[in-house]
């Protein structure tokens, strides 16, 4: 690599590029220093300090603006694509810790250290989705995962806290290595980590064909596949899902697999019109795979935890559909449904968490006979987050999938858009069930009492729902802003 | 036009939006008020009656183009367009769908005495979505519309229905959700197609009609639309969950399925199916016909066993719809019309057939028929209109059904000779069926003591079913109003399909079999 040069210009480009990621540190910063200084009884400060830091980083991303700027002799950009994910995944945090207002409370996770923690993983997931040099990604991807791993062991007193944790450590840990080494591989055969500079090497058939490269690729997807969960790299999914915190789970959900989408869509896009012949076969069955285990998996849950969890499974191959059919059409697609995706997990999560309080069969989908007609407005949410997961209109997944689908369509993957299809008619089953619970099946004796949410968690929740009407609704707007992303890229 | 332009300007719109704004009114009544919620109900749904019989007034029979458009760009980057408008194949449809409405209200308001708010809300936010059906003239819309009626029709039949409800809820919620989602991937393999062609992405039926679609492209895309259609119609042999469904259902949920539902399929053959492939929709036609006689002569049969009233007349439905299917893929004008009209009879028919149930079971808290005997005495206003739907039903001269019938077979006997012969026993049987479970319901002993002190129709009750009684007998005699309306339509529906059938097969040989047109690769 070219020794960077130190001057000052240069450097104050650099942090103007990432002040979302500043802001983001610093709020973290921030925040352990005030744990330190409260009394215990001011501890809900902190929560307050962590949201309004990420509203200063959002607002502060918009102020950056989708022009392109470069930071670091180009080790990072800030683009319309990544101020696009960067939007999504700050939007993301910020639900996940205005619904800590009153998660925090509840299940004693009101420590300094879970909302640092927190803000520390987003701000490695900004890194990972503006990076375009690999090392870039890959220190924003071990910045994002080693609080997630602390995250999902949270509960240091629960067996299944700890086993989810220790699974998804070591498992983590191993697609780091994956992912680590493919990076060797592909400098070892292209002589640099930069993104852009690989792709043009490809473009003129340099590297094509060149076995080391192409093992450093095919290792790099290993480990993005561990990231996003596609199969058969899912394993650890449904565990790790199931034993963390809810909020956290929500947040993984929601946050953790729009980075890792974002760094994976600037690899594809950027590289694979070059290897695509060879690529879109492998892409294609995992998208494949990744659909039908996630959704038949799911059928078979009785856990509300689990079934999200194989059902993110499912989504994820769903988003993997978009990828293989590349293209602007296909780029525009993955994007607009991490967001959606972002939208609809968390909301329904949210719901969960005020619903399901014992940690043993609190999340039993039984436990939530009765809740519809006695809890309208829960019932009510609830069931239009899990419609929009199913893809029915008028919400927004039923548009998200609509372009996803229609990617693979106009690139000639019909095929893989009939088992899409065909997959979310399987998924309805398991989506509904929840529903059927709620509102047809009889009602038990003791319903149980749902928490009342404070309100910062009311208002995640319902602009979770608003956001999923209205991008299904109107969705003119974001799909042409994610459009003009994906071109901001490619040019 | 003349009148109040501005409401001209957006009558579809407001026909589609007002019952949604009062589903919105309803969340804010208060919850034990139940006579409110319902009186409110009722006239959200009249007013949409009234408002209705304005498109009927500014309809004008004399053009075969779409009339009261309103186009609106909804993402116009890529071409999806609010689009509404109706012709002489979706008037009645539209019209049927805002009659039924303040009818099956006047029903439920002793049938439904639990969570009323939220059924109201339901059946308010389900005509919404039946209307934006048959008035949606772009892909994109109709089919968010389309599957937009699941939703609440799933909760109704969940939440309001008999013993087996969530079986039959979720089993109708899975069979026509399977049928439909492979129409999305045809529709977005015609969308791009249309791109590849012309350059401009569009979901506008209108424009997308004036396509010619390769033989090859249509055999796929009609086989993937004819599914989702072949489901909600329900034909034969995708018509295992009517029963279920109808038998769970609501009264309420019975008559909006029967009348509106099931129509959206036949309808959809209609205006998509056929009008888009129709070199694939005439290669199909003896395949359609055919499971169209059998699904006439096996919902007869099936009916003929029944102990349950409901569920014959579910299964009655299935003979009916046969008859449907055979005028629509005559594929003449006779043929055509009859079948419209026959959606419309079968609607008028049926909706009352399962009302007339549900005055019963109301009553005796049963449907079987074992249970009953010699009711025409104890309730004589009941008999008399009970026997007047079941004549309707069987289609005796005089009555609606006759007229749709009649000109069904006149039109299906020119292209499908043998096919009507074996189809009009279906008739016989229909009468078999339907007076059997008449005689052993109404006339005889009174077998079971309780049912002497029975009471009869009260006003509600009749109020909701003369109006349906009037249909029967002004269809029966005088359906040239209806007829009218329809002819400038089906006329251009019939002259535009032979004319695309030509344009897509000009290069083809004459006498190609379907397997070298469809599958032969060398082509």
């Amino acid at each position: 690599m070219t020794p960077i040069a130190m001057d000052t210009g240069a450097l104050v480009r650099g942090l103007y590029c990432i002040l979302p990621e500043m802001v983001v540190i610093g709020t973290a910063i921030l925040v352990l220093l005030a744990d330190l200084l409260l009394p215990e009884e001011g501890k809900k400060r902190l929560c307050h300090l962590s949201v309004a830091g990420v509203a200063a980083a959002i607002l502060s991303a918009l102020w950056l603006g989708p022009g392109k700027i470069e930071g670091f002799s180009g080790m990072i950009v800030h683009d319309g694509m990544g101020l696009f994910f960067t939007l999504t995944i700050l939007a993301a945090a910020l639900l996940t810790l205005m619904m800590a207002t009153g998660y925090s409370e509840w299940e004693g996770t009101q420590k300094g250290e879970f909302y640092a923690l927190i803000l520390l993983s987003t701000s490695g997931m900004l890194f990972m989705a503006e990076g375009t040099d690999l090392m870039t990604v890959f220190l924003g991807l071990e910045t994002l995962s080693i609080p997630i791993y602390c995250l999902v062991g949270f509960h240091r007193g629960r067996m299944r806290s700890l086993e989810g944790a220790m699974k998804y450590f070591l498992l983590g840990a191993f697609s780091s290595g994956f992912f680590l080494y493919g990076i060797a591989l592909m400098y070892a055969a292209a002589g640099t980590t930069r993104i852009p500079v690989i792709a043009s090497m490809m473009r003129d058939a340099r590297l094509y064909g060149n076995p080391v490269f192409l093992a450093g690729i095919g290792l790099l997807l290993v480990g993005f596949a561990f990231k996003v969960s596609l199969v058969p790299f899912h394993m650890w999914t449904p565990d790790a899902y199931e034993g963390a915190p809810t909020l956290v789970t929500a947040f993984m959900g929601a946050a953790v697999k729009a980075a890792a989408f974002a760094a994976l869509l600037r690899v594809v896009l950027l590289t694979f019109p070059a290897i695509l012949p060879a690529m879109s076969g492998v892409l294609w069955v995992l998208a494949a795979l990744t659909m039908t285990v996630g959704n038949f998996s799911a059928l078979l849950q009785n856990n509300m935890k689990r079934m999200l969890a194989y059902s993110s499974i499912a989504h994820a191959g769903y988003i993997l559909v978009g990828l293989t059919a590349g293209g602007v059409a296909g780029g525009q697609a993955v994007l607009f449904y991490v967001l959606v995706y972002a939208f609809m997990n968390l909301g329904a999560f949210g719901v969960i968490m005020l619903v399901a309080q014992r940690e043993d069969d609190g999340y039993d989908i039984d436990n939530f006979a009765g809740i519809g007609f006695r809890y309208p407005v829960l019932g009510g949410l609830l069931s239009l987050f899990l419609v929009s997961l199913a893809g029915i209109p008028p919400t927004a997944g039923f548009v998200g999938k609509f372009y996803l689908f229609g990617a693979a369509v106009r690139s000639g993957y019909v095929g893989l858009a009939v088992l899409g299809v065909l997959n979310s008619a399987v998924s309805v089953y398991y989506y509904l069930r929840p529903v059927v619970s709620m509102y047809m099946a009889p009602a038990p004796e003791g319903i149980p009492v749902p928490r009342p949410p404070r309100s910062a968690f009311s208002f995640a929740l319902c602009a979770s729902a608003a956001a999923v009407l209205l991008l299904g609704v109107m969705p003119a707007s974001a799909l042409e802003f994610a459009e003009r992303s994906v071109l901001s890229l490619l040019m | 036009m003349t009148g109040v332009p501005l409401l001209d300007q957006h009558l579809l719109s407001v026909l589609i939006g007002l019952p949604l704004v009062g589903a919105a009114a309803l969340l804010f009544l208060p919850r034990e008020g139940h006579r409110t919620i319902r009186n409110v109900t009722f006239l959200f749904t009249l007013a949409e009656f009234l408002l209705s019989l304005l498109v009927v007034a500014r309809f004008e029979s004399g053009t075969a183009a779409m009339q009261l458009v309103e186009s609106v760009p909804w993402i116009p980057r890529y071409g999806i367009g609010y689009i509404v408008g109706v012709d002489g194949i979706s008037l009645w449809l539209l019209m049927l769908t805002t009659f039924i409405m303040p009818i099956t209200i006047l029903s439920a308001y002793s049938s439904v005495q639990k969570h009323v708010k939220e059924f109201m809300v339901f059946m308010l936010i389900l005509a919404t979505a039946m209307v934006g059906v048959f008035v949606a003239t772009d892909l994109f819309l109709f089919y968010v519309f389309w599957e937009m009626v699941l939703i609440p029709m799933y909760f109704l039949i969940g939440v309001w229905g008999g013993e087996r409800r969530i079986y039959a809820a979720i089993k109708f919620f899975l069979y026509t959700f399977v049928g439909s989602v492979l129409m999305l991937v045809a529709i977005l393999a015609l969308y791009f197609h249309h791109y590849a062609v012309t350059g401009t992405y569009t979901t506008d039926l209108v424009k997308l009609y004036s396509l010619t679609i390769p033989v090859k492209m249509q055999f796929w895309l009609f086989a993937a639309f004819f599914l989702a259609f072949a489901f909600k119609v329900p034909m034969f042999p995708f018509h295992t969950w009517l029963p279920d469904a109808h038998t769970e259902a609501p009264t309420a949920g019975s008559v909006i399925l029967a009348a509106v539902l099931l129509k959206m399929g036949t309808y959809g053959f209609l205006r998509f199916a056929m009008a888009l492939f129709p070199v694939a929709a005439s290669d199909f036609t003896p395949l359609i016909v055919t499971l169209a006689v059998i699904g006439i002569l096996y919902g007869a049969l099936v009916a003929m066993v029944q102990k349950d009233v409901k569920r014959l007349v579910a299964y009655s439905s299935v003979a009916h719809l046969g008859f449907v299917m055979l005028g629509l893929f005559a594929l003449n004008l006779q043929g055509i019309e009859g079948g419209i009209l026959q959606m419309i009879n079968h609607g008028v028919s049926t909706g009352a057939l399962f009302l007339v149930v549900g005055i019963i079971y109301e009553r005796r808290h049963t449907r079987l028929i074992s249970e009953f005997g010699g009711l025409s005495r104890v309730l004589p206003v009941f008999a008399f209109c009970f026997m007047v739907i079941t004549l309707s039903s069987i289609g005796l001269p005089g009555t609606n059904g006759f007229v749709g019938e009649f000109l069904i077979m006149l039109g299906a006997f020119r292209t499908h000779m043998w096919h009507t012969a074996v189809a009009a026993t279906g008739v016989i049987f229909a009468a078999v069926y339907m007076l059997w479970m008449f005689q052993r319901v109404m006339y005889g002993k009174v077998t079971q003591e309780e049912n002497l002190r029975l009471e009869d129709m009260n006003g509600r009750e009749v109020a909701y079913m003369l109006p349906l009684l009037l249909l029967v007998f002004w269809i029966g005699v005088y359906p040239q109003p209806f007829l009218r309306r329809m002819d400038a339509s089906v006329a251009a529906f019939v002259t535009r399909f032979e004319a695309q059938k030509q344009a897509a097969l000009r290069g083809s040989p004459a006498g190609e079999t379907m397997l070298v047109r469809y599958f032969d690769s060398g082509k």
